[in-house]
Formats: C-alpha cells, sequence, structure tokens
C-alpha cells in the first residue's frame, strides 16, 4: 500500500482552481506518453497531469500536494534514460513543456535566462546567430534544459568546456511547500553561503521544482575542424587518448567508435560513412577562431595518433564533412536501438586512463554472458555508453541476464574508481548500484538533504538515494 | 586511364550575402572551400583509378589562392593539378570561363574521362561542364547518378532524367557531370597533405594558351554580363483563415481572382 494519497475528483477540482481545466490532464486524457521515459521497462501511469505555465502555477500545485501527500513527478520532453522522469507513485506530473520562453539574453553579463522546458536544440539556434554559444551538447538535442539540469547533463563537449553545472549561473526553483526561491544569479563569482543552486543540479527533481534558470555563455568559436582517425583495433584507438591528454591539446569532444555500430548507424540513416578503412576510430573536434589556429592544435595531436599506429587522420573541414560524421555519431543510440527488440544501458564513467581496461571487460562479457552488447563513448571524459541488446530473448532469461551483466560491469567500473553514472542519472533504474558504490554515511547526507528540502517527501518520490 | 576533375573554390558557407549598395556577392576572402559538388566528381575519379588504374588529375581557374582547392585536391588521392590564373580571364561568364577552362584542359594533357561536379554552390548555373565539353568537341553526359563499368574505350554510366533514368554508353574521350550524393566523398587524409605539401601546382597563364587573344577571355568573352545582384524579396504576408470548407473555398476562389492568378 503506497503512503501516497490517490487523487479523486475532489483533488481534481482542488487543482482545476489553481490551474485552468484545459491544461490537465485527468484520468483516460492521459497520453500513454507520459506513462514512460525512453527506455523505461516497466510503465507508470501519474493520475493527473499538470501542463503548468507558470512558478505561480507550480507554487500553487506543489502546495497542494504537500498538504495532501500527494506525490509529485516532474517531466520535460520525457527523454530520459534512468525513469528519473516516471511517475513510479502515480499522483501529479507536472509537465514543462509549455514553458517553454526565452525570458532574456543579457550580452553584457553573457546570461541567457529562459523558462525550463525550453529544449536544448532551440537554445544553439536562439544563441549561435547572435555569435554565443552554449556549450553542453547531450546527445539527445531534444530534451529540455530543465531535464538537462536535473541530471547535469554532459555532451562531447565536456572534455574541454565541462558539463551543465558549469553553465547554470542561477535557478529559480519551487520547494515542496509552494514556496518560490531564487538562487544563485548573474554574478560570476559566489562564496556566499551553501550553494543550494549547486545541489539542485543533478538532483533529478527530487529537491525542487526548476522553474527557470540562468545559464552562463560563451562567445561563439568562428570555426570547427574533426579529425577521424581510423585505428587497426580498439584498444590502439583508446590507448591514444591519454597520450593526446597529456599532451595537453585540448580537443572539444574526443569520441570512440567501432565498425559494428557505424554500420548500424548506416543502415539506420541510409547513409554512407566517410571511411571504411578501419574497425575501430576516434572522432576528435577541435574549435577555434581561425583554420589556422585550428591546424596548429591538431598537428601534434595528428601526429600523437600516427606514432600509437593510426593508419591515417582524415580531416573533416567544412560543414558538409563533418556533418557526415556527426550524423552518425548523433544517431548510434536509436540505431542500435533499431536493430534490436529491447534494451538497457549502462553509463559508467571511469578514469580516462582506464577506458580501454573497461572496453575490453566489456567485450569479453559478450561471450560469458551469451549477449550482444554495444557501446560507445566520450573517451575523452572516460564516459561510456554501453548497450546491452535483447534480441530473441524471452522475458525470463532477458530479466537474468540482464541483472547479471550490469552487476558485473557496475562491479568492474567500481574496482576501476569510476562511477555509477556520468550524464544519465540514476533515477529509478540505477538506484541499487548507486548504493553500493557509495559510502553509507554519504547516502545518509544526501537523504538528509532530502529531507531538509521535501520533509513530506513528496517530490519525485523513491527516486537517486530512496528505496 | 587518364582522368581529369574540374574543381571550384567556393565560399565556405552556404550563406553568401549581397551588398545592397554595390549589389556584389561579399566573399569572405578567409573562408572558403572547395565546392561541395566537386567532391563527389572527385570521388568518382578517385574510385576509376583504383578500380581500374591510371592518374587523376585536377584543374581549377581562378586567383591565385584557388590554388588551395588543388592542395585540398592532392589530400585526397589527386596525382596532378594545374590552375589557369590570370587577370585577363576575370569577369568571365559561363562560356569565358568554359572556353579558358578547355584552353587550359588542352594544354594539360590528353584524358580519356573528364568529372565535373552538376553545379557550384555559388554559381548554381550547372552549365560549364556541358560548355566545356562543347569548346573540347567531345561528348557530354549531364545528371550521372551512377557509373556501371568501364571498357578500353568507353564508360557505361546511368543518367538521371525527369521520369526515367537512361543507361549510357559513352566513347572516350567524354565529359560527365555527376550529381550529389552519388558516392560518399572521402575526407582529406593528414597523411597525404603532409606528402604532397611541397608537390608542383602548374599554372597557366594567358600566355601559356593556343589561344592568346584576349577578346575570347574574361568580361570581353562573356555572352552575358551581370546587370545586377540582389537578395530574392520573400513575400511574408499571410492570411490564416478558420471556417467550414465551402466558406472558406469560396473564400479562396474569391483571394486567388483578386491576387490575378485565375480570371
Amino acid at each position: 500500500m503506497s503512503e501516497y494519497k490517490k487523487l479523486t475528483e475532489q483533488d481534481l477540482a482542488a487543482i482545476e482552481k489553481i490551474v485552468p481545466r484545459e491544461r490537465i490532464l485527468w484520468a483516460n486524457e492521459i497520453n500513454e506518453e507520459y506513462s514512460h521515459d525512453e527506455l523505461t521497462a516497466t510503465p507508470s501511469y501519474p493520475d493527473l497531469v499538470v501542463r503548468a505555465t507558470s512558478a505561480e502555477e507550480i507554487s500553487g500545485v506543489l502546495k497542494y500536494a504537500n498538504q495532501e501527500k500527494i506525490a509529485v513527478t516532474p517531466r520535460g520532453a520525457g527523454t530520459g534514460l534512468v525513469g528519473a522522469s516516471v511517475a513510479v507513485e502515480h499522483g501529479i506530473m507536472i509537465d514543462t513543456t509549455l514553458m517553454n520562453h526565452f525570458l532574456e539574453l543579457d550580452e553584457e553579463n553573457l546570461t541567457l535566462t529562459l523558462e525550463p522546458g525550453v529544449l536544448l536544440m532551440e537554445i544553439y539556434q536562439y544563441v549561435e546567430p547572435k555569435g554565443l554559444f552554449y556549450p553542453p551538447d547531450p546527445g539527445e538535442k531534444t530534451a529540455t534544459i530543465g531535464g538537462n539540469i536535473s541530471t547535469n547533463a554532459g555532451g562531447m563537449r565536456a572534455v574541454k568546456y565541462g558539463v551543465t553545472r558549469d553553465f547554470v549561473r542561477g535557478l529559480e526553483v519551487v520547494l515542496a511547500d509552494g514556496t518560490i526561491l531564487e538562487l544563485g544569479g548573474k554574478s560570476v563569482k559566489n562564496s556566499s553561503g551553501y550553494d543550494l543552486k549547486d545541489m539542485i543540479i543533478g538532483s533529478e527533481g527530487t529537491l525542487a521544482f526548476i522553474t527557470k534558470a540562468i545559464l552562463k555563455l560563451l562567445p561563439l568559436p568562428q570555426k570547427n575542424v574533426s579529425l577521424l582517425v581510423p585505428f587497426p583495433s580498439l584498444a590502439q584507438a583508446i590507448g591514444t587518448v591519454p597520450l593526446i591528454v597529456k599532451s595537453k591539446a585540448i580537443p572539444t569532444a574526443i569520441e570512440f567508435m567501432e565498425r559494428e555500430v557505424i554500420m548500424d548507424s548506416e543502415k539506420f540513416l541510409g547513409s554512407s560513412f566517410p571511411d571504411n578503412s578501419a574497425d575501430a576510430y576516434l572522432l576528435l573536434k577541435f574549435d577555434g577562431n581561425s583554420t589556422k589556429e585550428i591546424e596548429e592544435a591538431y598537428d601534434g595531436v595528428a601526429q600523437i595518433c600516427l606514432e600509437q599506429g593510426a593508419l591515417d587522420v582524415l580531416i573533416a573541414d567544412t560543414d558538409e564533412r563533418a556533418d557526415a560524421i556527426w550524423k552518425t555519431r548523433g544517431s548510434f543510440l536509436q540505431a542500435i536501438s533499431g536493430s534490436t527488440t529491447q534494451m538497457d544501458e549502462v553509463d559508467a564513467c571511469v578514469p580516462r586512463s582506464k577506458v580501454n581496461e573497461f572496453v575490453e571487460f566489456v567485450h569479453s562479457l559478450q561471450d560469458e554472458m551469451h549477449v550482444r552488447i554495444k557501446c560507445f563513448g566520450h573517451a575523452g571524459d572516460g564516459n561510456l555508453h554501453v548497450y546491452i541488446l535483447r534480441d530473441d530473448l524471452d522475458e525470463q532469461a532477458w530479466g537474468k541476464v540482464l541483472l547479471a551483466t550490469m552487476d558485473k560491469m557496475y562491479a568492474k567500473a567500481r574496482d576501476l574508481g569510476g562511477k555509477v553514472s556520468g550524464e544519465h542519472g540514476i533515477g529509478l533504474a540505477k538506484k541499487p548500484y548507486l548504493k553500493e558504490d557509495l559510502d553509507p554515511a554519504a547516502i545518509k547526507v544526501m537523504q538528509g538533504i532530502k529531507k531538509a528540502f521535501d520533509p513530506n517527501n513528496i517530490l519525485n518520490p523513491r527516486k537517486v538515494c530512496f528505496d | 586511364m587518364e582522368i581529369l576533375v574540374c574543381i571550384k573554390q567556393v565560399p565556405g558557407s552556404n550563406k553568401v550575402e549581397v551588398d545592397p549598395v554595390t549589389g556584389v556577392l561579399k566573399r569572405n576572402g578567409a573562408d572558403s572551400k572547395m565546392n561541395p559538388y566537386d567532391l563527389y566528381a572527385l570521388e568518382c575519379g578517385m574510385r576509376l583509378k583504383e578500380q581500374y588504374g591510371g592518374r587523376v588529375s585536377v584543374i581549377t581557374m581562378g586567383p591565385p589562392q584557388a590554388q588551395a582547392v588543388i592542395r585540398e585536391a592532392y589530400a585526397m588521392g589527386a596525382d596532378a593539378g594545374a590552375i589557369v590564373s590570370d587577370r585577363a580571364f576575370g569577369g568571365a561568364d559561363v562560356l569565358a570561363t568554359s572556353y579558358t577552362l578547355s584552353q587550359g584542359i588542352r594544354k594539360m594533357g590528353k584524358f580519356d574521362v573528364i568529372i565535373c561536379g552538376l553545379q557550384t554552390t555559388d554559381g548554381d548555373t550547372a552549365q560549364v561542364g556541358p560548355e566545356v565539353s562543347e569548346a573540347l568537341d567531345i561528348p557530354c553526359v549531364c545528371n550521372v547518378i551512377k557509373i556501371d563499368k568501364v571498357e578500353a574505350d568507353a564508360i557505361y554510366v546511368d543518367m538521371e532524367m525527369a521520369q526515367d533514368i537512361e543507361q549510357l554508353k559513352v566513347s572516350f574521350p567524354c565529359l560527365l557531370t555527376v550529381q550529389k550524393d552519388i558516392v560518399q566523398p572521402r575526407l582529406p587524409s593528414y597523411k597525404l597533405k603532409k606528402e604532397t605539401e611541397k608537390r608542383e601546382i602548374t599554372m597557366y597563364t594567358l600566355n601559356d594558351m593556343d589561344d592568346t587573344d584576349k577578346k575570347h577571355y574574361g568580361l570581353s568573352g562573356s555572352a552575358t554580363q551581370v546587370q545586377r545582384i540582389f537578395p530574392p524579396v520573400s513575400n511574408k504576408e499571410q492570411e490564416t483563415w478558420e471556417g467550414a470548407g465551402a466558406e472558406l473555398a469560396t473564400k479562396l476562389h474569391d483571394k486567388l481572382k483578386q491576387l490575378k492568378f485565375i480570371s
């Protein structure tokens, strides 16, 4: 029996006083989409969905939910992979996709203030024509910025620029009791008490509801060049990365990819990749303000790659050339997904010098566990995306092999000094692994923080560090 | 097999701006690239060479800095390159450009097949390829979407037509213009770029040509003159109507009549 209240017609009537009925979905008005994210195995419907348009509305709904002990699940575009936006305790889901407005572009402070439902791709489209740059670039460009902040999403450019957290200057949030709070702001420095803003970032909607964000922007680099580096083996490719890091060159991205995944992607996109000479590739990207500056930056890296046995270093120096490569890279998740019946993922992050060992281990698991495993990822920051594919396994066999394979992978990542999640978050799916990963004292502090923010435990219950 | 690919340097960005006062194309000198359509032509040439043996040469026409696209072709595997460049060639329209290129090609050597991209991204005329073949008096096939095979004296290709695909056997020497996406172009190689850094690029000026009559080149050799270049004005006026189908149909009919699209 759930400790949370199941919503009734009376609750609907009460919420209608806060949010107009046409923006409330109730019972069979709730679309199937709201019952899962992009990878959830077990769908779960909320009792009611609010399509909010303001912090005041959210404040009103939370105040009511807090009094009535109703679970509240935040929801952006639903592109998550770990079940954080799934209403496991039903209750109210607050959908932010109508809160999708840019509020202010402050070119004097280089900040962009926006609502949480703005999509990541919309941010690029908005700032880049103005010569400005929002560096975080998680693969899923149709995710909302609210979701990105909630998981502290990273992306490929993390190698040079950092992750979402590094680009959030301020937040407006609603606490569980309905209080609206401003955290951080436009100032560059801040040593004023506990940094609650940073605590909210990556908390997956369990501490407070994000209703506004102030993002930091940079001047847009004028040019970029990608290098596609074919290697005879994946081990050689990945083994080169620590040397690139050591050389002090700073590419914006270092990705690794294998022929097999590229072929899935070619099939998925119906277009061909510009090279098929090798089984493994590193893909590097450099940015700067002139071709000459970039050429100087990548020359040393190209030499290192060749010394380490690269077959060549291929130069993608125009939009057309870069598109042919990055479109392929961008479609890996969908392409792998399309090649099987069901899949689950591991988003572990290991020290960069241990990536090779981890990838080799992952490959060896295919034979040991008799299951197909595909993998690609951010060699430059040690964040791997590993997909375990169901193919034609029956429900029981799949459940068993998935659990056993995941256990082995997370245990290995732990041995190598890694972390459970690099950017997808913990949500529901990775809770057991977080528990094994963290010191019990750390979990206890996290639970204490949760209690301080949300004493009635109504915000996204049973996620992250709660059973 | 002797293969020649015609290439051109174009502005690096597809967003070409026109100076509203002078009407001249704003070319950002620092940012240029090989015409994307030519990449397909060069890739076709490289694949022919890899399959049937021979050499791939490239030729371009333009100011001296256009040699950059020849360097780029070297990094993609081309064996030799020439640039046709002279102040006297400036201001050429498609006819004068084609004639100038054909003169350069005659100097460069004998080729079994000349391959051009379908068109350029800065001129969009798609005329230079066929007009070069005319000036050289050799057969030409445009819109090639597939190269089937090569025999001792001919090449078999698929040409895209409005409704059909025509399969053709073309005798050497000939000229082909190839469609976008006929093959996936390879990327320039860092290794080849370094290896070919010092490779020579031949330059042909007016004095090198068989025909040195200035009147046949540049502005004076052009049959057309540009009067004015301006960005198209788009009509952004929009009206939205709501209502029942029959009512809207009448309204639409009246509107079209008022705008004189129908009588």
